[in-house]
């Protein structure tokens, strides 16, 4: 990690632009032989809905562990709003909500509680803590269950927890890792309303997905990631270029086997 | 069918060996403990050989009956049940009953509990092996008793699944389970003692639960010795007949388990108290604290340290009137210190990946250090001056107390600091949470023995001049080392509370981001 590898400049550097809400610097990262990230650099525009999508195990929860402060990378590193997340990490990470994929949550404290918690341990002021928390629980419907532990949550009021627990600082960049996941459909839209409310009044929303529809529908902006690199980055309707987002994605990925054989599976 | 059950389990047993070099490492420290708990059980039994018969029978047959109900009960008190080969992992695979029932019964066998078992129960042959009948009953009876005790494990796992997929059940078992075990000294001498008093009442008993299921399978080789050849074949049949009224026991509860899988009952509760987030001051330092309160009171694996606790005076108590010495109850108040202090070293490694959401709100290293110090002193403070004056109370000289204040001060806050640095830098195989307290940790057992007792090391180190001071007022006899510990105690301790929180804090701020990724190999 003391090597240092010549990467794109900072985007400080680019004067008479618009700095990007988040950007990304050959990140790289290594777990033993398996190369999980190989140098993605990446500039997410201030203000838009951006979808990351990519097949399984192909580096997006790594990449953006490394974008918000919680893997540190090999090589490369982000900048939030011009901030650089490892150079001065305090800074950058009060710009930033983050709901991580595949962490655990403290769970024995209460829905009302976690997001209390995370809250005051941003420093924030008790009254404005205890009235976002309130407003918060109750938009996510998590209402009548504020004081269940959360380890007696459901998988989907998890997410919607943690995801409290990420927009309680009002910050002005939001990384979502699958923050859809096993959550019901009408709580999923009431996601999506606010998270449309946030993006039109100016906040920058990363989401990554499997789920191609969902990112087409609501993203403005896409980058196709797979096997640790970029495969194709900018709006929506430039990367799917006339075809749905699905079927670009595929081409753009491969690996779709023609099914032969499995004959046997229709002899029943 | 059963064979590959039974080869199902060797490989998930290899598997999980195969994760890291270190799960071996921790197998062999398991089975070696296993393993020297066998030998002092077959020495036992060889010894017996050579004694009167009746005692012999008096002592294989209470052995195991109790090895019986240990089956019986631990599983399910120290939600600890081997669910390597779990039952609902087989419903969507039409295996059928009876093949399902042995392989899962055999696979019990494998494992060091299992295995344990069965070598004790096969030392009873050499307790009989002056007789050839002796031995033969001997056999049948380890084999009938063995099977059973691994059967009726499974009948009390299965009827409870229900009751032990509970959240609140599984939180409250573990930690009452601590109680008896704490107490085991005094349990055990309490028995011995009734054995010493009233040799008789345990022959009877041995006697008459050798005519119950309880028994009969581990009688049948004294019977056969003795050459009651009749009564023998009356306690195999009674065997016999048990151990198939609890295959059938398990196979019919099975059979219903598996079409109702259990269902944890949840209750919703509308937004109450903040609890002691409302207590503390609206900071990071407060919140980590009053989180970290909230944790000691509600999670098993850190209330169960809080459950021993005021065991330790009960333990030292009952040493003391045994030995007719109060010498030792004088220091329940610095090793209470001790443990407590110690018992946030590894806070990190508790909270596992949850640790993630420190790292994220970008929460300074020593505000996490001293959050999470100030949640153990908030009860750790008043219960350790309790504990040390507790002794004085009883009637030990009050020349003593400033020096044993001194000492407990000192060990209580040295040690706060040394755990606040040793918890940023080292991660430690602890129970994930939500797990019993008594769950075998998974990752690196060996390295955490290491920095345990490393650092217990260095603890003792750092509270020499208290010991030193309290030592000299022993050998003087004078009280003046005891005023000066009560000053240098805390002065000391408080210097080294700081240095730790600013040190550890340092590291962490330095480190977050791997510490993390330690933490997430262990999920």
């Amino acid at each position: 990690m003391t090597l240092e590898l010549p990467h794109p400049p900072a985007p400080e550097n680019q004067a008479g632009q618009a700095v990007p809400a988040l950007s990304l610097r050959g990140l790289a990262k290594r777990f033993g032989d398996k190369i999980a990230v190989d140098g993605i650099s990446l500039d997410v525009p201030a203000g838009s809905f951006y979808g990351i999508v990519g097949p399984n195990g192909a580096g997006k929860t790594t990449t953006l562990s490394m974008a918000t402060g919680l893997l540190r990378p090999e090589f490369g590193t982000a900048f939030v709003h011009g901030v650089d997340v490892w150079k001065r990490p305090l800074e950058a990470k009060k710009l930033m909500g983050i709901l991580p994929d595949g962490v655990r949550l403290f769970d024995r404290l209460t829905g009302e509680q976690l997001v209390s918690y995370a809250g005051l341990l941003r420093g924030m002021d008790k009254g404005v803590v205890a009235t976002r928390v309130r407003e918060l629980l109750a938009a996510l419907d998590l209402g009548p269950d504020a004081g269940t532990l959360v380890v007696d949550y459901s998988a989907g009021m998890t997410k919607k927890i943690a995801l409290a627990s990420a927009l309680i600082h009002a910050p002005r960049l939001l990384v979502l890792d699958e923050p859809f996941e096993s959550v019901d459909p009408v709580s999923a839209a009431n996601i999506r309303d606010i998270l449309d409310r946030y993006v039109a009044s100016g906040g920058t929303v990363i989401v990554s997905s499997h789920v191609m529809d969902l990112v087409q529908r609501m993203c403005d902006h896409v980058a196709v990631v797979a096997a640790g690199r970029v495969l194709a980055a900018g709006t929506v309707d430039a990367v799917r270029a006339g075809a749905t987002l699905e079927d670009r994605f595929v081409q753009l990925v491969g690996g779709r086997n023609h099914t032969e054989g499995l004959e046997w599976l229709r002899t029943f | 069918m059963v064979a590959h059950l039974l080869r199902l389990k060797l490989t998930l047993l290899r598997n999980s060996v195969r994760r890291s070099p270190w799960q071996l490492v921790g197998l062999g420290i398991g089975t070696l403990y296993a393993l020297g708990l066998v030998g002092l059980g077959i020495t036992g039994l060889l010894f017996l050989r050579g004694a009167d018969a009746g005692v012999a029978q008096t002592v294989v047959v209470l052995g195991g009956a109790a090895a019986l109900l240990g089956w019986a009960v631990v599983p399910v008190a120290a939600s600890a049940a081997d669910l390597t080969l779990d039952p609902a992992r087989f419903t969507t695979f039409a295996v059928p009953m009876p093949q399902l029932l042995t392989g899962l019964a055999l696979g019990g066998l494998i494992g060091i509990p299992g295995t344990a078992t069965t070598l004790v129960a096969l030392g009873t042959v050499g307790t009989w092996s002056w007789s050839l009948p002796g031995v033969a009953g001997a056999l049948v009876g380890a084999f009938l008793g063995v099977l059973s005790c691994i059967v009726l494990s499974k009948v009390v796992t299965t009827a409870t699944a229900g009751l032990a997929s509970s959240r609140r059940f599984k939180d409250a078992s573990a930690v009452i389970f601590l109680i008896p075990l704490v107490l085991m000294g005094p349990i055990v001498a309490g028995v011995a003692e009734g054995i010493a008093g009233s040799g008789d009442f345990l022959t009877g008993l041995a006697r008459t639960l050798s005519w119950t299921p309880a028994g009969a399978a581990w009688s049948l080789g004294g019977e056969m010795a003795a050459g009651s050849y009749g009564a023998a074949a009356i306690k195999f049949l009674i065997a016999l007949a048990t151990l198939a009224g609890l295959a059938l026991c398990w196979k019919a509860l099975l059979q219903r388990a598996l079409v109702t899988p259990p269902y944890a009952g949840t209750f919703r509760k509308r937004a109450g108290g903040l609890g002691f987030f409302g207590l503390f001051p609206a900071t990071p330092t407060g919140a980590v604290a009053a989180r970290c309160l909230s944790y000691w009171l509600r999670d098993p694996r850190y209330s169960g340290s809080l459950v021993v606790v005021p065991l330790l005076p009960v333990l030292f108590l009952f040493q003391a009137t045994q030995t007719g010495s109060y010498g030792m109850l004088l220091f329940v108040g610095p090793l209470t210190a001790f443990l407590l202090a110690w018992s946030i070293s590894t806070d990190v490694s508790y909270d596992n990946t949850a640790f993630a959401l420190h790292l994220s709100t970008g929460i300074s290293g020593v505000q996490d250090r001293l959050g999470r110090a100030v949640a153990c002193l908030v009860f750790a403070l008043p219960v350790v001056l309790a504990l040390s004056a507790l002794p004085f109370l009883l009637g030990a000289d009050w020349q003593l107390l400033p020096g044993v204040l001194g000492l407990s001060l000192g060990v209580l806050f040295s040690g706060l600091g040394l755990s606040s640095v040793v918890s940023a830098r080292y991660t430690a195989a602890v129970p994930l949470p939500g797990d019993s307290p008594f769950k075998k940790p998974p990752g690196n057992v060996a390295q955490t023995l290491a920095v345990q007792f490393g650092g217990m090391g260095v603890l003792l180190l750092l509270v020499v001049p208290e010991t030193a001071l309290l030592v000299a007022q022993f050998v003087t006899g004078s009280a003046v080392p005891g005023w000066i510990n009560l000053v240098l105690g805390p002065v000391l301790g408080l210097a080294l509370f700081a240095a730790g929180v600013r040190l550890g804090g340092k590291w962490l701020d330095a480190r977050g981001p791997e510490l993390l990724a330690q933490l997430a190999v262990n999920r």
